[in-house]
């Protein structure tokens, strides 16, 4: 894996306006090529906040955004920063802005001033990565919440960015979207090498990352693995996530006395650990 | 229910008509209508007319598609017809009855004066029939662009038709979800007479604002991050072509100018 610096905050606070408290207070983390990160955090935590700060869409109030080698506070290189660090959102209706999802897809590209010529084979793979070639022509209101999502990913995709974010893009979705949505992303982030940034509730998701940030409070509070983070069950009690069921099994088993290791996600990894604690005697 | 609803009343279907380019269309309509001002005799009327006819035939519009155009207009229609025919002055009294008097003139006049707005209402139908709202929109921001000169926001006109088009069915659905959160807690919308039905879409309409300006955040955030900076420096995907068609409806209209002018002249 390559080891360059996709995005980088030092020491990053951000304050709404008529806010008592920050919304995001003295974060620093380092996010490499290839990564895909979750950012896990309760409502409110400051994790949407962060995401727009990635995008030049919010400017930190003090520290340093520093997204593919630009300083997000240099008005200069907005536009280079939203190219190479595309953002999807939450809601998949209100991003959408053309009435024929090619056409939606092609936004980006148009005000970038890409070529027509150009923009027709870039929006044909960009749908094509993300399975939606069928629907080129179809209506966006026609589509499922879950394909709309795809459609957002496509036209970021189009704009070839380095970083993909996404910012909530599963919460409005059914399970099956949100499964749709997650394995698209993370297939870019495999094949392509797209860091991806994805700002999550849902902790089956980010147990999926290869790095989850906590965030709380405008804090963030633990980086480490899905393993690594996740082991600490009380810890993220306490900050009211959840953790995988597994994972908060294994704790109440070990709590009744049982030596399971840690590092226990899924159900495999918890049959694993049984097995070896009780190994099946051959005949039953 | 609502979002079965057709968008506009774009007829689709593949035809010569269909297929020109929409800012030909457009400047086609502008001067039809100058036509349909110019004409004075019935000749003249009758000649727009077979023109109308030939392109709704052309477009293979069903004339029955063109004249639901005009049921919205009936009222409007019959009202010039009656002022004109009855208080138009003329020498010739057709009919006199107590104070109301119908004269030879008054009733020339009714009858063209009509003929021209159902001749606009036609004429301006066949151009939404044939021609979608987006092709439309991208014309008129075409056309439109010399005046960007003098700062006229051309392209920010087309934006907004644009995004107010892929709204409409956005917000239909969730009128419709609205409405139906509000039946189940008994909010009646059909009864009642029309002051008290017109105060029940109150509690439609304020979640529905609510929403709409939420929503126009949400989009200005995502069109921000997808490097929307306005239209400078833009392309354009849907790029338009000017085609020997064109150049071929060009002279049929204006044949019809000239035959129009002529007629003017000399009838």
């Amino acid at each position: 894996m390559n080891d360059q610096v996709r995005i980088q905050l030092e020491n990053v606070s951000y304050s709404y306006e008529d806010a008592p408290a920050p919304a995001l207070s003295r974060a620093s983390a380092v996010i490499r090529e290839g990564e895909f990160v979750a950012v896990l955090g309760h409502n409110g935590s400051g994790k949407s906040t962060l995401a727009k700060l990635l995008n030049a869409l919010y400017l930190p109030s003090e520290g340093k955004v520093v997204v593919c080698g630009y300083d997000t506070a240099r008005e200069e290189f907005t536009w280079e920063i939203r190219r190479r660090a595309g953002m999807i959102f939450q809601n998949p209706d209100n991003q959408i802005v053309a009435t024929v999802v090619k056409e939606d897809v092609a936004f980006g590209l148009e005000n970038l001033g890409v070529p027509t010529d150009e923009m027709i084979p870039r929006v044909e793979s960009a749908l094509a990565a993300v399975h939606m070639s069928g629907y080129a022509d179809s209506a966006p209101h026609m589509l499922s919440g879950g394909q709309k999502q795809r459609v957002a990913v496509a036209g970021i995709l189009a704009m070839e960015p380095s970083v993909l974010i996404a910012d909530e893009a599963t919460a409005m979705l059914d399970p099956s979207g949100r499964q749709e949505v997650l394995s698209t992303v993370q297939a870019l982030n495999r094949r392509k090498g797209i860091t991806v940034v994805w700002i999550t509730h849902f902790m089956e998701e980010a147990a999926l990352a290869d790095r989850i940030l906590v965030v709380s409070d405008g804090v963030i509070t633990a980086d480490g693995t899905p393993r690594e983070i996740f082991e600490d069950v009380e810890g993220m009690r306490n900050l009211h996530l959840d953790v995988p069921r597994m994972t908060s099994l294994a704790a109440d088993l070990r709590k009744e006395g049982m030596p399971l290791r840690p590092g226990i996600l899924t159900v495999e990894d918890l049959v694993k650990e049984v097995e070896r604690l009780c190994p099946l005697k051959s005949g039953i | 229910m609502l979002s079965n609803m057709t968008m506009g009343q774009y007829y689709p279907v593949d035809s010569p008509i269909h297929r020109l380019d929409p800012r030909t269309k457009l400047l086609l309509t502008i001067a039809l209508i100058v036509a349909v001002f110019l004409v004075k005799t019935l000749a003249g009327y009758l000649l727009i007319l077979g023109f109308i006819y030939l392109a709704a035939r052309l477009a293979r519009i069903p004339f029955r598609m063109l004249l639901k155009g005009l049921k919205p207009l009936r009222l409007i229609v019959l009202f010039t017809f009656v002022l004109n025919l009855f208080f138009t002055a003329g020498e010739q009294v057709l009919l006199e009855i107590w104070v109301i008097r119908m004269t030879r003139e008054g009733l020339r006049q009714a009858v063209f004066y009509s003929l021209r707005l159902v001749f606009l209402v036609l004429g301006t139908s066949l151009l939404t029939l044939t021609t979608s709202p987006v092709a439309l929109s991208d014309a008129i921001e075409l056309l439109l662009s010399p005046l960007k000169r003098i700062h006229f926001p051309a392209h920010e006109l087309a934006m907004m038709m644009t995004i107010a088009l892929r709204f409409i069915p956005t917000l239909l659905d969730e009128t419709d979800k609205i409405m139906k959160a509000q039946m189940a807690r008994g909010a009646d919308f059909e009864s009642g007479n029309l002051i008290s039905r017109a105060r029940a879409m109150v509690p439609l309409l304020v979640p529905l604002f609510v929403s709409a300006f939420r929503r126009a955040g949400d989009l200005a955030m995502a069109m921000e991050s997808r490097c929307y900076h306005g239209g400078e420096g833009r392309t354009r995907f849907r790029v338009l072509k000017f085609t020997r068609a064109d150049l071929a409806a060009a002279g049929a209209m204006l044949l019809l100018l000239a035959l129009v002018v002529l007629e003017r002249i000399y009838l």
